[in-house]
């Protein structure tokens, strides 16, 4: 038996997102800026879809901006908007538990572009809440980014309360001040997408989390906001995103998209009833395990749980071999083997973050899935918890 | 960086088989009822949760011989961790057991080379049970009055801004440091270079344990 709980990685693509995208390879792969018939279609191609993601976003098709992903779209909207836009202040919010292409782009900033950032920690659930944003603005901040739904611990930050204050922060105070950018990755299958609604203005989607494909993203940029581009050498995407579009990429992300959004609320009730079945499962049936994240305010493909005593690489591996794919809300990718700066966050300490699973469940998850993940993860917790030497502190789960 | 495939090429797998196959039948690694201080005469610990890995030891040692009996372990770590110390209390204790002198000198390259390599950002996961081997061989010296055999391990450098290592912060502990702001009065340690302060943190937190308990 073979189950993926990885769909926060990313996911399959869908075959009728597949299946538009397949033209594009071998008949319409003209280069939309090429002068002629096929160079055309293609060129119209791209504004169709770029006038079908405005629609689902409620924004404008000239505010739409294609780029190669969630990574890039998010260096764009913080070092080029940053950039651009240094003269009315250099002081950025952001939150200590945003993904890292945000969160390393601050980082540089601060250190190499003379930037001041505050990182704003987040409550033990991992919420960041409008107090917090209005307690840390100053006169000369330009941007707050703040993510809608976390992509370790699924959280879901109150984005349109956040937005909404800071559009009356800048009515009040009559200045164009803060600007507030939020990543929606990982919220684009089950969320709202309404730019109006959420009032941000700086938006960062891609493909490859909602069973569209990977290597392309976009980033909503309101009409009026300034950015620098980070790579040169043409006027596609009006400049700031030089480089041939992504054409099969973007036509099979905008239906990725439509897709997603359409099966929201259906899709959302399904998996939410899922997930709580795998957070009560184990919870119940395996001794010192915790949830992290919010347990309502949370994204319904997401259980992130912590199993004390142990190292997360390890049960990964474990249940690699029982056929069952997982990842560790931390990151064990370096030699320094740097624990999850998420469950970290949350206060934490390294072993309970060490310890972090994230389960995330998606289109092709099903209650037999669950049943399978409920009887084969107790003793493989059992057998790791034997050979470890850690006993960590009841604080922390009880 | 490259990860270890399968012997066979059918299918890729992050580490070779022999790690494998000791990460999914570890060997000599010790149950809660089998944890009988007096049955064993030396015991070693190294790591912490902080970095990742955390390796306990408990040895028998022959002490008319002095080789290793026994030589069993709990290993809190990612596979390799797992695999590493599982093969190592192979290698001390097969063909009658190692004598100490032999043990100390056991490399981490060997415990690689019987594991058929590991991945190269592991590398530092079997430098970890070499480590707890040398610290348990320490104590059996220690419990047996050889102090001129004890041999101090090298420093890790902690802080490159202030070069205070994990000696100096085991000192500062041992005189009685016990909180972050105590053990930066006596080593300065994390003042310039504030990114270092978690990992200083864990370290207080494993020696108050280590010897305060």
């Amino acid at each position: 038996m073979q189950v993926y709980l990885d769909n926060a990685a990313t996911t399959p693509i869908d075959p009728r997102v597949l299946e538009i995208m397949l033209p594009y390879f071998t008949e319409k792969y003209g280069n939309p800026s090429s002068f002629h018939t096929l160079g055309k279609q293609a060129k119209d191609d791209i504004d169709e879809a770029r006038g079908q993601i405005a629609e689902i976003l409620n924004a404008r098709s000239d505010e739409i901006l294609f780029t190669s992903g969630g990574t890039e779209s998010d260096n764009l909207a913080v070092l080029g908007f940053a950039r651009a836009n240094q003269i009315n202040g250099k002081h950025l919010i952001t939150s200590a538990i945003e993904h890292h292409a945000v969160l390393e782009s601050m980082i540089h900033l601060e250190k190499k572009e003379g930037f001041e950032v505050t990182y704003l920690k987040p409550d033990r659930d991992g919420l960041v809440s409008v107090q917090q944003i209005e307690n840390a603005l100053r006169s000369d901040t330009i941007l707050v980014s703040i993510m809608y739904a976390n992509n370790e611990i699924g959280t879901i930050q109150p984005i349109r309360e956040i937005g909404n204050f800071i559009q009356k922060y800048r009515q009040e105070k009559k200045c164009a001040w803060p600007v507030f950018h939020t990543d929606a990755c990982q919220a684009s299958g089950y969320l709202d997408l309404g730019v109006e609604k959420l009032h941000v203005d700086l938006l960062t989607l891609n493909g490859s989390k909602m069973y569209g494909p990977k290597g392309v993203g976009l980033l909503f940029v309101k009409r009026g906001i300034k950015l620098l581009p980070l790579q040169f050498g043409g006027s596609q995407e009006r400049g700031l995103r030089p480089g041939t579009e992504n054409v099969s990429g973007i036509i099979g992300m905008t239906t990725a998209l439509s897709l997603a959004q359409k099966d929201k609320e259906k899709e959302s009730a399904r998996l939410t009833e899922l997930r709580d079945k795998l957070i009560h499962g184990i919870l119940t049936s395996i001794p010192k395990t915790r949830l992290n994240g919010h347990s309502n305010t949370r994204l319904p493909n997401n259980a992130n749980i912590s199993f004390m005593d142990i190292e997360g690489e390890a049960l990964v591996l474990y249940l690699d071999a029982a056929g069952i794919f997982v990842s560790t809300g931390s990151a064990c990718t370096s030699a320094s083997l740097e624990p999850s700066h998420v469950i970290l966050a949350l206060g934490m300490p390294y072993e309970v973050a060490h310890g972090s699973i994230r389960f995330s469940l998606g289109h092709e998850t099903t209650e037999k899935d669950i049943d399978y993940v409920l009887k084969t993860l107790p003793p493989l917790v059992e057998k790791l918890r034997s050979i470890s030497p850690v006993r960590v502190d009841e604080k922390y789960y009880v | 960086m490259s990860d270890v495939t399968s012997r066979d090429k059918k299918q890729s797998w992050f580490y070779s088989d022999i790690v494998k196959e000791h990460f999914f039948h570890p060997r000599n690694f010790i149950e809660d009822g089998e944890i009988d201080e007096s049955r064993f005469n030396a015991i070693g610990k190294v790591g912490s949760p902080a970095c990742g890995d955390e390796l306990r030891v408990w040895m028998k040692v022959d002490p008319k011989t002095e080789r290793i009996v026994e030589f069993r372990w709990r290993t809190f770590g990612c596979g390799s961790a797992i695999a590493s110390t599982s093969i190592a209390s192979v290698i001390v204790t097969e063909n009658g057991g190692m004598t100490l002198d032999e043990a100390r000198k056991l490399k981490p390259q060997e415990i690689i080379d019987r594991l058929g390599g590991l991945p190269q950002r592991k590398f530092h996961c079997s430098v970890l049970c070499d480590k707890a081997l040398r610290d348990a061989i320490n104590d059996y010296y220690r419990r047996t009055n050889q102090f001129e055999k004890i041999v101090a391990e090298a420093a890790r450098l902690i802080d490159p801004v202030a070069k205070v290592t994990d000696h100096d912060i085991e000192e500062a502990v041992l005189e009685g440091a016990q909180t972050i702001e105590q053990v930066q009065q006596k080593t300065k340690v994390g003042i310039g270079n504030p990114s270092c302060l978690p990992a200083v943190e864990e370290l207080i937190r494993f020696y108050k344990e280590k010897y305060f308990g």
